[in-house]
């Protein structure tokens, strides 16, 4: 069984996902916040460098039937979804355990 | 075929260390609390990763993307996810967490 899900339908789920996540299960609402907005402003060209290097150097190769043709610092679009999601995830349930460490 | 490393396949894990190498010191320079608090960091970090990391097999296998052997160490764990990917899955949001509270120690001396 062949599942046909491209890598930039996964990127819309999984961006969904995490923005159900942040909201709903850890209740943050990160994206509302200073914090989140300039941490990612600070992480984001960090990743275009990254990224530039994986790609421009074919460590890292796409698959164009996958990806929608986008491209950014050399790598596909999908690739900033994807790091957006993580990020947005990983600082979410981060600060819900601080939140159930040190209740107000 | 064992024939050693060249420079070459350590391409890969030499952007993790540079990612590394811009991250740890704001654990020190900001006074914050990440790199010491490691099971925090960790049950943070873990169950998000694991998520990424069943991406990471499905489009590996879905052949979504595709890694060059020449420039990775020729390590895999399991469902073929190289050891470098493992590494991506806990060096970024590492990283991530220490800009954020980064962040929140630099606008907490901004509002006093």
């Amino acid at each position: 069984m062949r599942f046909e899900l491209t890598y930039t339908q996964i990127t819309v789920y999984a961006l969904i996902i995490t923005i159900f996540f942040d909201m709903f299960v850890t209740r943050n609402s990160l994206l509302s916040t200073l914090r989140f907005w300039i941490s990612y402003s600070i992480i984001l060209p960090f990743q275009l460098v990254t990224n530039w290097w994986l790609t421009s150097r074919e460590i890292v190769t796409y698959n164009p039937d996958s990806i929608m043709g986008l491209r950014i610092a050399g790598a596909p679009f999908e690739d900033l979804i994807f790091g957006f999601a993580m990020i947005l995830a990983v600082m979410s349930a981060w600060e819900k355990l601080l939140k159930i460490k040190t209740p107000k | 075929m064992s024939q050693g490393l060249a420079l070459e396949n350590w391409s890969y894990l030499a952007m993790l260390l540079f990612v590394v190498a811009g991250s740890w010191w704001l654990e020190f320079a900001f006074k914050i609390k990440v790199l010491r608090r490691p099971r925090l960091a960790l049950t943070a970090i873990v169950p998000v990763s694991i998520f990424f990391l069943i991406w990471d097999a499905f489009a590996i296998n879905q052949n979504h993307w595709d890694f060059d052997d020449n420039q990775m160490l020729g390590i895999y764990g399991p469902f073929s996810i190289p050891l470098e990917e493992y590494l991506f899955f806990f060096i970024i949001p590492l990283a991530a967490l220490l800009t954020l509270e980064g962040v929140k120690s630099l606008l907490q001396k901004v509002k006093r």
